[in-house]
């Protein structure tokens, strides 16, 4: 995941996580229980993905973006990247 | 006498310290990361800061070891079932006589926590935060859970109950350009002023609405505008569409309130049931974002002139601060000490405070300036902090 999220979280840090399989909602959400208010970073209070940030299973962008029910599979790999410009 | 002075910047918050006669800045905290406001709750001492998170939504931090670590506080969200009336940025082609048949709704979401306010001793752990897209919510434990105020959002000014089936009348709340950052044009509540005689009595300032009080605790809201002008509406004394960009009350005269708005000066002497504009448009006195108020004499206030609508800059390269003493009969212009050529600043809404004979603000250009006489003479603190949103004493 994108660096910015270790500096909130630091208990997420050099560390790869394995989460059960499930819906990409799912996942954060266990994330969430290892880091606790990281899906509130992620996701809007509607739990749709916050504009700025996009997942990956794998290399295949997540395609819903307001439940976030693309599905994880066993052996996949969720990515989460931030938009970065400004100054 | 305050002894620290809190910045919301750019790019964190920054705490100047008092030393003697000189303040320093420490190490910038929540470095990086936009802090629309910050301010200690002067009952704990607690101090907090409104994180404007460019990607991960906005957040309130709090320090309750006066600045040497913060926390995230739990988020404020809306509830299930919180809508609002879509507005758009008005379009060249938009025919106010033909709006659409049908308002388009959307669940609302935070945006931005624009203001924090504090209860009195009275109440201990009530906390308020105004945010865009226009709602306000109430703490009373301390910030750990939050409570949208219903009768504020389904104000019907604002299109009556936005909970519960459709909405049946008119939204009067114009978007304000603060929110086009997060990609939307909705209100947003950047002033709250909590009575110090009766914590029931409380005024709110949205942007682009108007002024709102309750008398009783926040369970009624009514639109407290009368007297205020609109330069921009075909209507300019209408109930709604006033643009306050900021009010502030004096706390020994809590019926003297100010009100610095995108079309000049208004002051009420009586509880903002009517308002008047005392601005003096030739001595500079018009536009402008903060307002200050004495906080014995409602009839002193302080503002920032700036050369608006297009510019909103200092007027002709000059700094200045304007001090009435007489309710807005008459003001001063303030200078000494201030840049008068070269000077480009524009000080933001929540960018200037008082606390007794002592005044600070601070500007987008990263200058920050402070007067420990009323105003008299100002001295720069700093040149090179990040763009200045709020500045609040502790």
């Amino acid at each position: 995941m994108t660096a910015h999220l270790l500096r909130f979280f630091p208990a997420l840090a050099d560390r790869e996580l394995t989460v059960p399989a499930g819906s990409v909602a799912d996942v954060l959400r266990a994330v969430d229980e290892i880091a606790p208010g990281f899906c509130d970073y992620v996701l809007d209070e509607r739990g749709a993905l916050r504009r700025h940030v996009k997942l990956s299973v794998n290399d295949v962008l997540v395609i819903d973006r307001q439940t976030l029910s693309d599905q994880v599979a066993d052996d996949a790999t969720l990515y989460i990247f931030q938009a970065l410009s400004g100054g | 006498m305050s002894d620290i002075i809190l910045l919301g910047t750019r790019k964190g918050c920054v705490i100047l310290d008092r030393s003697g006669s000189t303040w320093r800045p420490r190490r910038i905290a929540h470095a990086g990361v936009p802090v629309c406001y910050a301010a200690r709750d002067p009952r704990d001492g607690t101090l907090w800061a409104s994180l404007d998170h460019g990607h991960w939504g906005p957040k309130l931090s709090r320090s309750r070891d006066d600045g040497a670590s913060w926390d995230d506080a739990p988020s404020i969200k809306y509830p299930q079932g919180a809508r609002y009336i879509v507005k758009y940025l008005p379009t060249p082609d938009f025919d106010p006589a033909a709006p659409t048949a049908r308002p388009e709704y959307r669940d609302a979401t935070v945006f931005k926590i624009w203001n924090i306010a504090f209860g009195d001793a009275t109440q201990p752990g009530r906390l308020y935060a105004g945010t865009i897209p226009g709602g306000l919510f109430v703490s009373d434990d301390g910030g750990e859970t939050w409570q949208l105020n219903h009768p504020l959002w389904n104000h019907a000014s604002r299109g009556g109950d936005l909970f519960d089936g459709d909405a049946t009348s008119e939204n009067h709340w114009q978007g304000t350009p603060a929110s086009i950052d997060y990609g939307v044009f909705e209100p947003g509540i950047h002033s709250i002023v909590v009575d110090p005689r009766d914590p029931d009595h409380i005024h709110v300032a949205v942007s682009t609405a108007g002024v709102l009080e309750t008398t009783d605790g926040g369970a009624t809201w009514a639109g407290r505008n009368q007297g205020m002008l609109m330069d921009y509406s075909p209507e300019p004394e209408g109930e709604w569409g006033h643009d306050p960009h900021f009010v502030a009350g004096c706390p020994g005269q809590p019926d003297h309130l100010w009100q610095q708005n995108h079309c000049g000066v208004f002051y009420s002497d009586d509880g903002a049931r009517s308002w008047r504009k005392v601005s003096m448009p030739e001595a500079g006195v018009q536009f402008g974002f903060p307002v200050a108020v004495d906080a014995q004499d409602g009839r002193t206030a302080w503002v920032v002139p700036a050369r608006g609508d297009a510019e909103r800059m200092a007027i002709d390269g000059g700094l200045s601060v304007a001090r009435t003493t007489d309710g807005g009969q008459s003001w001063q212009a303030l200078r000494s000490g201030l840049p008068q050529h070269d000077a480009y600043d524009i000080v933001l809404r929540h960018a200037l405070d008082v606390a007794g004979d002592t005044l600070c603000f601070g500007s987008t250009t990263g200058n920050v300036y402070l007067s420990e006489d009323r105003g008299e003479s100002w001295r720069c603190v700093g040149t090179n902090f990040p763009p200045v949103y709020s500045v609040r004493f502790g």
